[in-house]
């Protein structure tokens, strides 16, 4: 199934390897922060109204 | 038909892209995985460099998205000047972590990919040089924002800076144009048949391009939604110390 890549094998790899990685790595960290975030809004929001 | 204008409310923003963000999340995902499978695994080599072809479907998708994301910051920083709607302004800072990403992936192929074939990773050639220009800016771009305390102020001037900055990304697009001159080839995508890559990596090419948009804007929805929110918390917070 692995195509041959050759001379080119740790080239190739090595940019798919990189570029996912780095796309993984935001797209993880955007759905965390946000997650974070939008509980912590919410928090803040019902202590306010807690508060009245 | 609304106005483009309603999404500058934040509470309508995240309304709708709620509404949004699922459908082009999954559509982004497919259309990635779809275009680096065709590509990596059912495209042939290129008869002049081989297998390491197969680095364009993460090169160019990627390159394209460095400059774009900075021209859509450019619109965002431009609103925000003209109209002071903050969502504009949010909307723009959201995008530059995920366009320096793009640039630094268009950086890491690109010398991935120079190595074999021009012999070096690097090169001080026009298009090379402002692609590393514009990640600098990018880099400066995300500092102001951290650093500047004052929300309107920092978007104030991150507008600025961008207006600046998008001249290395146009610079960055057509500077094999202007300079005729360096290593680095023209578009790869053309209307020029002559040009214009060959069929056979051109489709699997078009479909990466689209996950890759795709990407870029479900991660600009998902993350100026938490600038939203963020803005909003420090506000409140705000509020509450005074009084």
């Amino acid at each position: 199934m692995m195509p041959e890549l050759g001379k080119y094998a740790v080239e190739v790899l090595s940019s798919y390897g990189v570029s996912l990685a780095l796309l993984g790595g935001l797209g993880a960290l955007s759905v965390v922060r946000a997650g974070r975030v939008r509980r912590q809004l919410a928090a803040l929001e019902q202590r306010i109204r807690g508060n009245g | 038909m609304a106005s483009l204008w309603e999404y500058a409310n934040p509470r309508k923003f995240i309304t709708t892209s709620n509404r949004v963000l699922p459908w082009v999340g999954a559509l982004a995902l497919t259309s990635l995985s779809i275009g680096l499978v065709w590509g990596f695994f059912f495209t042939p080599e290129d008869y002049r460099q081989g297998a390491s072809v197969k680095i364009i479907y993460l090169h160019v998708p990627a390159a394209l998205m460095a400059i774009n994301a900075w021209l859509m910051m450019l619109v965002g920083s431009l609103i925000w000047l003209v109209r002071r709607h903050h969502v504009s302004a949010l909307a723009a800072r959201a995008a530059a972590p995920v366009g320096a990403v793009m640039t630094v992936i268009a950086l890491v192929t690109g010398a991935l990919w120079g190595q074999p074939i021009w012999g070096t990773w690097w090169v001080w050639d026009p298009r090379l040089t402002s692609f590393l220009i514009l990640f600098l800016f990018y880099l400066g771009y995300m500092a102001l924002w951290s650093a500047v305390e004052d929300g309107d102020t920092a978007a104030d001037l991150t507008s600025v800076l961008c207006l600046v900055g998008s001249v290395f990304a146009l610079l960055s697009r057509y500077a094999v144009l202007f300079w005729n001159q360096g290593l680095h080839q023209g578009a790869s995508l053309s209307l020029d048949k002559e040009e214009n890559v060959a069929d056979v990596f051109y489709l699997p090419l078009l479909v990466c391009i689209a996950g890759f948009v795709l990407l870029f804007v479900a991660l600009v929805l998902l993350r100026t939604q938490t600038e939203i929110r963020a803005r909003r918390m420090r506000a409140l917070l705000a509020r509450e110390r005074m009084g």
